[in-house]
C-alpha cells in the first residue's frame, strides 16, 4: 500500500502510569493487587446526565442502551474515594511534578492554571461515572516534523475483571495522556515516534514499568475516510500492523461505499418476526430465543460476508453494534447456512423475507426488546456503510486487527471538577526541576565511560535494573559483569521459569561484590540466582551450590576422567574434548571458571596423546 | 467578555479558539475545543463573537393522569440537575417537567407538581423556613396530593425532617430526600432516591420520613422516621441512619417494592393539622471537659437550652451554679447525651441528681438535635412550666421510645 498517496494521516496518545507514592486525588498507594485479597464488593448503576443541550454525548448514550449493573472490587488499600462516596484530595503534588518534568523534557508550554476537569466514562471503568482529567501543557515538539499537542494528567480507570466486574485497586493512579498531533503518515514512523516518547517518559525514572502500565491509543485516518481511534495497543512492535490493517480496513469501506451506491443498495425501516422459522432449527442459540428478528438488506448480498481487514467483515461490525443491545451477534445469509442452521431454513428465511439475490437478510435473536435494539443498530450500521467510514473509537484484537467499541466521544463531555481547587504553574516551578539524563545519552556514556558495547549499554540503560547495575558500577563491579548478569543471565533464568524480579537489590549487589574479590565464581550465578529466587538467603544459596574450586581439586578430577576414558581420547585425538568437557563440567558446574576447566582438560589430553 | 463568548488565546505564538467561561484568581478560565479548561492571563485573550445559542430541545413530558397525585418541594437540594457542557456549568432542576426529564422513570410512579419555597443551602435553614416549608406541605395535602417529597440539602435534613413531623399531623407520607453525590456525576444517588421516595410517597404510609440509601449499593432504599434519623457520615450514600429505631420502610432498587415495618404509621391515620409555632430562642450546647461556665451566662436569656451530657447525661459539677442560674430565670434545661446511642438517666450517680434537683428535664433516649427542634415546638405551643416539662418527656412524633431495644 502507498500510504503517502492513500493520504494517511496518524497520531497518537501514550497512556503511561507513574510511579508514585500514593494516588492522584486519594492517599491510597498505587499498588496492584490480585482480586483473590478483595475484602468488600460493591455494586452500583451509572446513568449518563442530560447536557444543557438537551443531548447525552452520543458515546455515552451508546453504553446506556442497557441498564447495567456494575460490581467493583475493594481492597484494604482502596478508600471511600475509589469508591465514590469521599470528595476527591487536592491532586497530588509528586505527579504533577513528573508531568511537568515530562512536559519540560518534551519543550511544552505549561497551563498557567490547571483546571481538573470530568471527563463522562459510563462504561463502569471509574465508579463515578466519569474520569479526572487535566491539561497540563501544550505545543511541544518532537523530531523535526511532529507536534505533541498536549500533556495531561488523570487517574487511571479501574481494571475490568470480567464485563461488568471492575477492580479497584488500579483505579486513581496518576497517569499522563501524551497527545501528538496528526504528523505520521507511515505505519513505521508512528512506531518510531512512540519508541521515541516512551523513552523520554522512562528517562525520568518515575514511571511504572510492566505489562500494562503504558498503553498506546493510535488515531489514523486516510483521505475520505474517517478519524478512528484504536484503544490498548500495549506493544510496539504491533503498532505498525495495527496502522496498516486499519488502512486496508478504510481503503475496503469506501470501496463497499462506491458499490453500495452504484448497486442501488437500500436498508429497510423495520424487521420482520421469524420466531416460528426457528422452532425446530439445530442451532441452539436460535431455538431457545424468545424472539428472532429478520431484515433484508437489499444490494448488500455478498457484501456483508466480504472481508475487510484479516479476520473481519463488515458483518463483524453491524455484529458489534448489535452486541450493545445485549445479544450475541448476528447471522446473515453471506455465511449461511452454517452454524447449524440448514440450506432449507435459509431458503424459507429468504423467501419470507422476500429477499432476491443480491439482497442480504440479517438476522438477530434475543427478548423482544433486544432483538428490536439489535436489529436497529444494524440498521444504523448499514445506513453508515453508504458514507463510507464512521468516526469510531475501536479496540485492538490480538493479531492487530480491530473491533467497534463506540462512536468517538464529543466535546459534550468535559465538565469541571468542582471538588477540587484550580492549580497554579508558576515559572519558578518550572526552573526548579532539572531535567534527567534522557536514556539514549546515558547509553552513549555508558559506551563512551564504562566500555561496554553499544547493544548491551542501550539494553541496561532501558532495563528496570538501571538503579542497580549503577549502583554497582560505583561499588567497583566491572560494568560488563554486572551488565551480563543483570541482562542475560537473569533473562535466561526467567526463560526457564526462574523470576528473578523479587531478589533485593542489595543481595545482587553482595553477590556481585563476592565475585568481585573472587570468593563466588561467575560461572555459579545461574544456579546462586536461582536459589535466590527460591527464597534462599544469600549464604545459603552460595554454599548449596558448593564450595569453590581450586586448580589443583581440578586437576584431580579432569585427571581421573581423563584416566577413564583414555582409549575414547586417544580414538578421537583432540576432536574428544568437547565430549570430555561435557562429563567434567557436569560435576564441577558452578564452582570454577569454565575457561580454566578447559585449560586444564587440554593440557591433561594433549598428555594422553 | 462574558460567558460563552468566542475566544481567542495566544499561547506561546500558538493562537487558539475557545470559550470564555469566567474569571478565576486573576485568571481567565477558557474552554477549549477539546472540552478541556485552562487558566491563562486574560491579557493572552481577545474577544471574537458572541457565541451562537443553541436553542434547547426539549421533549415534551406528559403525565398519566391516572397515577396518584404527588407534590415535589424542593428547598434547595439537588435532586435533578443538568449540565451545560458548552460551559461547565451545572443547574439543578425543580420544576416538574425539568424532573421527569432528568429521571424519566419518575412519570410511572405518579403525576407531579412542584413548589419551590426557598432554594438555599441546607446549613443556611432557618427554623423560621421550618415553619414556611411546614405550611406549604400541609397546603400541598389539602389541596390533595396523596404524598408530599421534599428535596432538602442533607446537611441538616434530619433537623427540618424532624420540625416538620413536630408542627404537622399528616394522613399522607411526607418524604424527605437528598443526595451525598451530587446530581450531575452518572454515579450520583439522586435517581435511586428519587425513584425510592416517589415509591414510598405514594405508599401506605402516613408520617414524616427520610428516605435515602441503604447501603453503599444501589440495592435499597430505607425510610428513617424524621424523629430518630441522623446524618452519621460527612459522605457516603449510607449516611443517614436511624439511631436506636429500626428504618419504617425500605425500598428494593431498581424493582421499587416497599416493605414497611410493624410500628409505621398507616395511611390516613391522623386527620391533617398544623401548629406552626416556634420558639427560635433555644439552643443546643456540647458539655467537654473544662468548658468555661461562663458560656451559661448566654443562654439563661434563652427560652430553652439543650444539652448533649456525656455518658448517661452529665456534665461538670462547676457548671451547676450556671444551671440553676438559668432555670430560675426561665429558661427550660434538656439533658441529652453526646453517646447518641442509649438513654440519659440522670438518678444513677451524684451530679445526675443535683441536675434533677435543679430542674433540668431527662432527655430519654431523644437525639440530641431532635431534642432541640421538639423543645422550640413545645415551647411555641405553651408556656405553662408543668405542660413543658410533661410534653418534653412524652412521646409525641416517635421521638422517645419508652424501652431500649436490644440489637438496634
Amino acid at each position: 500500500m502507498d500510504f503517502k498517496l492513500l493520504g494517511l494521516k496518524a497520531g497518537i496518545e501514550i497512556h503511561q502510569q507513574l510511579d508514585t507514592k500514593e494516588k492522584l486525588f486519594c492517599r491510597c498507594p498505587t499498588q496492584l493487587r490480585n482480586v483473590d485479597e478483595r475484602s468488600k464488593e460493591i455494586q452500583r448503576y451509572l446513568r449518563a446526565t442530560v447536557s444543557e443541550m438537551g443531548t447525552i454525548d452520543r458515546a455515552a448514550e451508546e453504553e446506556m442502551k442497557q441498564m447495567r449493573l456494575f460490581r467493583y472490587y475493594a481492597y484494604d488499600t482502596t478508600c471511600l474515594v475509589e469508591n465514590d462516596d469521599e470528595p476527591p484530595t487536592p491532586m497530588n503534588e509528586e505527579a504533577l511534578e513528573i508531568a511537568l518534568t515530562i512536559a519540560k523534557l518534551l519543550s511544552m508550554s505549561p497551563i498557567n492554571q490547571v483546571h481538573i476537569m470530568r471527563k463522562m466514562v459510563i462504561d463502569g471503568s471509574n465508579t463515578s461515572g466519569f474520569q479526572r482529567t487535566a491539561l497540563i501543557a501544550m505545543n511541544g515538539i518532537i523530531g523535526d516534523t511532529c507536534r505533541i499537542e498536549s500533556l495531561c494528567l488523570e487517574e487511571e480507570a479501574a481494571q475490568r475483571v470480567t464485563d461488568e466486574t471492575f477492580s479497584l485497586d488500579r483505579l486513581g493512579i496518576p497517569l499522563v495522556e501524551i497527545t501528538t498531533a496528526p504528523c505520521m503518515h507511515t505505519p513505521e514512523e508512528v512506531k518510531e515516534v512512540a519508541g521515541y516518547i516512551g523513552m523520554i517518559l522512562r528517562s525520568t525514572g518515575r514511571v511504572k514499568r510492566g505489562l500494562g502500565t503504558i498503553r498506546q491509543d493510535v488515531n489514523i485516518s486516510i483521505r475520505e475516510g474517517a478519524r478512528i481511534e484504536i484503544k490498548g495497543v500495549q506493544e510496539l512492535d504491533l503498532i505498525p500492523e495495527v496502522v496498516s490493517r486499519e488502512v486496508q480496513r478504510q481503503v475496503n469501506l469506501l470501496a463497499i461505499r462506491d458499490e453500495l451506491i452504484s448497486r442501488g443498495a437500500k436498508v429497510p425501516d423495520e424487521g420482520l418476526d421469524v420466531t416460528d422459522l426457528f422452532r425446530e432449527t439445530k442451532s441452539k442459540v436460535l431455538r431457545k430465543s424468545p424472539c428472532i428478528i429478520a431484515a433484508t438488506l437489499k444490494g448488500f448480498g455478498g457484501i456483508i460476508g466480504r472481508e475487510i481487514q484479516p479476520g473481519r467483515r463488515l458483518g463483524s461490525e453491524m455484529s458489534d453494534y448489535a452486541k450493545k443491545c445485549g445479544v450475541g451477534g448476528i447471522f446473515h445469509t453471506d455465511e449461511l447456512p452454517a452454524y447449524g442452521v440448514t440450506e432449507e431454513e435459509v431458503h424459507a428465511l429468504r423467501e419470507r423475507s422476500a429477499a432476491g439475490d443480491g439482497d442480504c437478510v440479517v438476522i438477530v435473536s434475543g427478548t423482544r426488546e433486544q432483538a428490536i435494539c439489535a436489529i436497529r443498530q444494524v440498521f444504523k450500521r448499514a445506513t453508515m456503510a453508504f458514507e463510507g467510514v464512521p468516526e469510531e473509537t475501536r479496540k485492538m484484537l490480538p493479531e492487530g486487527s480491530s473491533a467497534y467499541m463506540r462512536p468517538l466521544p464529543g466535546a459534550a463531555r468535559m465538565y469541571p471538577e468542582t471538588d477540587v481547587l484550580p492549580i497554579g504553574i508558576t515559572t519558578e516551578m518550572m526552573e526548579e526541576i532539572t531535567l534527567p539524563e534522557l536514556l539514549t545519552e546515558r547509553a552513549a556514556r555508558f559506551t563512551e565511560e564504562l566500555g561496554i558495547d553499544e547493544a548491551l549499554a542501550r539494553q541496561i540503560a532501558y532495563s528496570d535494573r538501571l538503579p542497580l547495575f549503577e549502583r554497582a558500577v560505583e561499588a567497583g563491579i566491572k560494568p560488563s559483569l554486572a551488565a551480563r548478569t543483570l541482562l542475560s543471565t537473569m533473562r535466561e533464568l526467567s526463560r526457564d521459569g526462574v523470576d528473578c524480579s523479587g531478589i533485593p537489590d542489595d543481595t545482587i549487589l553482595d553477590l556481585l561484590s563476592r565475585v568481585a574479590e573472587g570468593t563466588v565464581v561467575k560461572e555459579g550465578l545461574p544456579d546462586i540466582l536461582r536459589t535466590l529466587a527460591g527464597g534462599a538467603a544469600l549464604d545459603a544459596a552460595v554454599t548449596s551450590v558448593g564450595p569453590t574450586f581450586s586448580v589443583t581439586d581440578l586437576e584431580e578430577i579432569v585427571e581421573r576422567v581423563v584416566q577413564e576414558r583414555g582409549d575414547f581420547i586417544r580414538e578421537r585425538g583432540k576432536a574428544a574434548l568437547g565430549p570430555v568437557m561435557g562429563v567434567v563440567m557436569k560435576e564441577v558446574r558452578g564452582r570454577i571458571d569454565g575457561q580454566i576447566v578447559a585449560d586444564v582438560l587440554k593440557r591433561s589430553i594433549e598428555k594422553v596423546l | 467578555m462574558i460567558t460563552g463568548d468566542l475566544v481567542k488565546c495566544s499561547l506561546k505564538g500558538e493562537i487558539i479558539e475557545g470559550v470564555y467561561i469566567t474569571e478565576r484568581d486573576g485568571m481567565a478560565v477558557i474552554k477549549l475545543g477539546s472540552g478541556y479548561n485552562i487558566g491563562i492571563p486574560p491579557s493572552q485573550v481577545e474577544y471574537i463573537e458572541k457565541s451562537e445559542q443553541i436553542p434547547i430541545a426539549e421533549t415534551t413530558v406528559i403525565q398519566n393522569q391516572a397515577l396518584p397525585e404527588l407534590a415535589i418541594i424542593s428547598t434547595g437540594g439537588t435532586i435533578a440537575s443538568s449540565v451545560d457542557y458548552r460551559t461547565g456549568a451545572v443547574t439543578s432542576r425543580s420544576n416538574a417537567d425539568e424532573i421527569i426529564r432528568a429521571i424519566p422513570r419518575l412519570a410511572t410512579i405518579g403525576r407531579f407538581r412542584t413548589r419551590q419555597p426557598f432554594t438555599i443551602l441546607s446549613e443556611n435553614m432557618k427554623p423560621s423556613m421550618w415553619v414556611d416549608l411546614a405550611r406549604t406541605i400541609h397546603d400541598e395535602i389539602e389541596e390533595g396530593a396523596a404524598g408530599v417529597i421534599v428535596t432538602h440539602g442533607t446537611d441538616t435534613m434530619a433537623y427540618s425532617a424532624s420540625a416538620v413531623s413536630f408542627m404537622l399531623d399528616t394522613p399522607v407520607p411526607v418524604i424527605f430526600v437528598g443526595s451525598q453525590r451530587s446530581a450531575d456525576r452518572p454515579s450520583s444517588d439522586n435517581a435511586m432516591n428519587a425513584l425510592c421516595s416517589a415509591a414510598v410517597a405514594s405508599a401506605d404510609l402516613g408520617e414524616v420520613g427520610v428516605c435515602m440509601h441503604g447501603t453503599v449499593n444501589d440495592d435499597y432504599c430505607a425510610v428513617h422516621r424524621a424523629t430518630r434519623v441522623r446524618k452519621m457520615h460527612t459522605s457516603r450514600r449510607d449516611a443517614f441512619q436511624s439511631i436506636g429505631a429500626s428504618p419504617i420502610a425500605t425500598i428494593s432498587y431498581p424493582e421499587l417494592e416497599i416493605s414497611t415495618g410493624a410500628d409505621a404509621i398507616r395511611r390516613s391515620s391522623r386527620e391533617l393539622a398544623l401548629f406552626d409555632r416556634m420558639e427560635e430562642r433555644c439552643g443546643l450546647l456540647s458539655f467537654y471537659p473544662g468548658m468555661d461556665p461562663a458560656i451559661l451566662e448566654f443562654y439563661s436569656s434563652y427560652r430553652g437550652l439543650v444539652i448533649a451530657g456525656t455518658g448517661l447525661g452529665h456534665i461538670s459539677t462547676m457548671l451547676m451554679d450556671g444551671i440553676r442560674e438559668c432555670i430560675s430565670n426561665g429558661t427550660t434545661i434538656i439533658m441529652t447525651s453526646q453517646c447518641l446511642h442509649g438513654r440519659v438517666c440522670d438518678r444513677v450517680y451524684d451530679t445526675g441528681r443535683d441536675l434533677l434537683a435543679a430542674g433540668v428535664i431527662e432527655g430519654e433516649d431523644m437525639l440530641p438535635e431532635t431534642a432541640l427542634v421538639k423543645l422550640m415546638w413545645v415551647l411555641g405551643q405553651t408556656d405553662d412550666q408543668e405542660e413543658i416539662s410533661r410534653m418534653m418527656k412524652e412521646n409525641l412524633k416517635g421521638e422517645i421510645q419508652r424501652r431500649s431495644a436490644y440489637g438496634l
